[in-house]
């Protein structure tokens, strides 16, 4: 039993934040949002040469070979950094569906342009309705009565959906299933697809971590420096109550966000709801850091140039997506209440003893 | 990372297990803060320590085995799997404990920490004062040195179990002239020094579960000290440290009130609110959360971490969770939620009343919430003090 990152998955993590840190800062949010650009092809370039699109990639693909437990710490990051381009779900979502898959060609050649980044896949889950990046992906994943269907994405239509956060770039999509496009048949794409919602929501989460913890970042700044009666603001109880109130909740969302990351492929219900708890409480985490964040800046909290709407709005688009909040609630219950699954102190970890019960 | 048990940590879980079912009294016990719920408690804490099992973190020349954290919170799931009684001399084992291992001289360990752990001695606080609660450092009880001696004088309040208890730990001012943190010091007094009156005070419950102690012209010898003369302020707060970080509250007590609540939610379902069957999973996730998040912190003190600011996050949570599970408890029971057991028609009420009055509890010991908040605000966030 040891529930800690090794040195290595923090360093990469670290990398990750520091690269973020210099290529994805507000002002170069602000400078795209200004252009109209949902993508910036230059930092791509920068998070393809760490190998971080293909990480969960075989290694016959090109991919690193790593596993969920190793990329958890990276989807946070992105999540801190409000990322634009759509890392999480290619490489967290698209890439281990594309691998499950392998031994059919076609998605073999797909799988490994997308190990090294060069072709984007975005995945059409039904759960979402829309897909997410559908207009700067080579392919799609899509689903058609549970199989799974590889679909250039030039043989589709795609209808915008604006969403409030502009780096959401949300599409209808219109296609035509064929036996061309099938590449799982309904039996085998049944449990990819549960498998993707599965990873949908802990890397929704994992993202909703690393915004909560930026949001209360900046809500501190700005409270040590703002005065108002004579006193920085951040000094009164108030603001301190509402900030730590904010902690509380992420650090209670950590623990299942990166235990389901560990256990995320077990079979049975212990991981679905462990899998469901990391998303409802990292997306409360999320949102209520949001709401807070923009309280403790006052009016300027309302304004365009606090950037804590940034991650209002993506926590907003992230707590409907892989899931929402009766989705996986009717879960946690229905493993709860129905699955005769083991509740109690023996069993807090899926699979962590044979003594469970 | 790894989430499963080591096939030794399998062995003592098995091993846990079986004594427990064993040993556990088979009736539950009055609550170990009445009169007749008092000595069956400490009789049980003396049937732990036969089978070794009173402290099993600690060395074992003092009474342990001498356990990691891992194993400890596995002894913790199984005791509390096992509805093993309350810990008596919670405030001596988990707090003091902790406490003297770290800033106890040799002599001090060996003194107090086997009988300890034998269940011989019960310890109660001596913290609190009248006008020294949240602003713990305004305290004015002192501790006037006289050849080997101290002479304290003050007024303690709010001692979980002192009307009951053999000893307390108290904080003094051995510098007379001194204010706030500076000038305190951390003494070990007996209870049945002449000078000392503990007198019960009626918690919400009607019961003397804590009590005031009048310390008039007390004598203990200096040698009850515990670390360096003014030196109090720091030990007490590495000594709070562990009340609000792992030991106190360990996470298997509240996933076994979440797994009831579910027994409680399937028995009464069908007359109830739907909204509850999310609040129902809800509890269940954030005991679960609970648990989780504190392996998370032992497998960081394994691995050469420590808990500092931490601490109060996990007090919070806790305690938050503890009230929230007791209502939605309450809730579920309906118009016999206010029934006492006495009462003909109670039925299977079970223990939800008093769990639910003590939770209360829970937000105000240890540090109130308040505290606990503006202490993550200061030193975790790093927002100015106010």
């Amino acid at each position: 039993m040891d529930f800690s990152f090794s040195e290595e998955q923090q360093m990469v993590a670290q990398t990750v934040r520091d690269l973020l840190t210099d290529q994805c800062s507000s002002a170069d949010l602000r400078k795209m949002m200004t252009a109209g650009e949902g993508l910036d092809e230059a930092r791509w370039t920068k998070l393809c040469e760490m190998g971080l699109p293909g990480i969960m990639a075989p290694e016959e693909a090109g991919g690193l070979a790593l596993k969920d437990e190793d990329f958890v710490l990276v989807a946070e990051e992105c999540g801190r950094a409000a990322l634009p381009e759509p890392l999480v779900e290619h490489a967290g979502i698209a890439v281990p569906m594309l691998a499950a898959l392998i031994d059919n060609p076609a998605v073999r050649k797909v799988l490994e342009a997308a190990a090294t980044g060069e072709g984007r896949v975005a995945v059409g889950h039904p759960a979402n309705l829309f897909v997410d990046a559908a207009d700067t992906a080579a392919a799609l994943l899509l689903w058609h009565n549970d199989e799974v269907h590889l679909v250039s994405v030039d043989d589709v239509k795609l209808v915008r959906q604006p969403s409030i956060d502009s780096f959401r770039r949300l599409f209808r999509v219109e296609w035509m299933p064929s036996a061309k496009t099938k590449v799982a048949d309904a039996a085998k794409g049944k449990a990819l697809w549960a498998l993707a919602l599965d990873r949908g929501a802990l890397y929704a989460a994992a993202q909703c971590l690393g915004m909560g913890q930026r949001i209360v970042e900046i809500a501190v700044a700005y409270a040590k420096d703002r005065t108002q009666f004579g006193k920085a603001i951040g000094s009164y109880q108030a603001i301190k109550h509402h900030l730590a109130n904010c902690q509380v909740k992420i650090e209670y969302a950590r623990p299942a966000v990166y235990a389901a990351a560990a256990t995320i492929e077990t079979p049975g219900p212990e991981v679905r709801a462990l899998v469901s708890n990391a998303k409802l409480s990292a997306v409360e985490a999320a949102d209520f850091a949001a709401r807070t964040g923009v309280q403790v800046h006052g009016a300027m909290g309302y304004s365009w140039e606090v950037d804590v709407h940034f991650f209002l709005k993506r926590a907003l688009g992230l707590a409907g997506a892989w899931g929402d909040r009766n989705m996986h609630l009717a879960r946690v219950a229905d493993c709860v209440l129905n699955s005769g699954m083991p509740l109690g102190p023996a069993a807090t970890f899926p699979g962590g003893t044979a003594h469970a019960r | 990372m790894k989430l499963t048990y080591t096939p030794e940590q399998e062995a003592f879980r098995a091993e846990v297990r079986a004594w427990m079912k064993a040993n556990v009294p088979k009736e539950t016990l009055a609550s170990h803060d009445t009169v007749e719920g008092f000595t069956p408690h400490w009789e049980w804490e003396k049937t732990l320590a036969k089978g070794q099992w009173g402290m099993v973190t600690w060395p074992k020349e003092y009474g342990g085995r001498g356990c990691d954290l891992i194993q400890w919170l596995i002894f913790e799931e199984e005791y509390y799997r096992a509805q093993a009684p309350g810990r008596v001399n919670q405030n001596g084992i988990f707090l003091l404990g902790p406490t003297l291992m770290e800033f106890g001289s040799p002599e001090q360990k060996a003194r107090f920490l086997p009988a300890m752990a034998a269940g011989d001695e019960i310890w109660a606080q001596a913290w609190s004062e009248p006008q020294a609660g949240s602003d713990l450092a305004a305290l004015r009880s002192t501790a006037t040195r006289d050849g080997d001696e101290y002479v304290l004088r003050g007024h303690k309040i709010w001692s979980s179990r002192a009307v009951f208890a053999h000893w307390c730990f108290g904080m003094f001012r051995t510098d007379p002239k001194s204010e706030k943190h500076r000038g305190i010091s951390f003494i070990l007094v007996p209870l049945n020094t002449p000078g000392i009156r503990v007198n019960g005070i009626r918690q919400i419950d009607g019961e003397a579960g804590f009590a005031e102690i009048f310390f008039e012209d007390a004598r203990v010898p200096v040698a009850n000290r515990l670390g360096e003369e003014g030196d109090g302020w720091k030990i007490a707060m590495a000594t709070a440290g562990f009340e609000r970080g792992m030991m106190l509250r360990s996470p298997a007590r509240f996933q076994v009130t979440a797994e009831r609540l579910v027994e409680l939610y399937k028995k009464v379902a069908d007359k109830l609110d739907p909204g509850l069957r999310s609040q129902v999973a809800q509890m269940w996730m954030d005991a679960q959360s609970f648990a989780m998040s504190t392996y998370m912190m032992a497998s960081r003190l394994i691995n050469g971490g420590h808990i500092g600011v931490e601490a109060s996050l996990t007090k919070i949570f806790w305690s938050e969770m503890d009230v929230n599970m007791h209502r939605i408890a309450l809730q579920m029971l309906g118009v016999r939620a206010e029934l006492l057991h006495a009462a003909p028609d109670a039925g299977d009420i079970g223990s939800w009343l008093d769990g639910y009055i003590f939770s209360l509890a829970g937000p105000i010991y240890a540090g109130t919430n308040e505290i606990q908040r503006n202490i993550i605000a200061e030193r975790l966030l790093g927002l100015p003090r106010g």
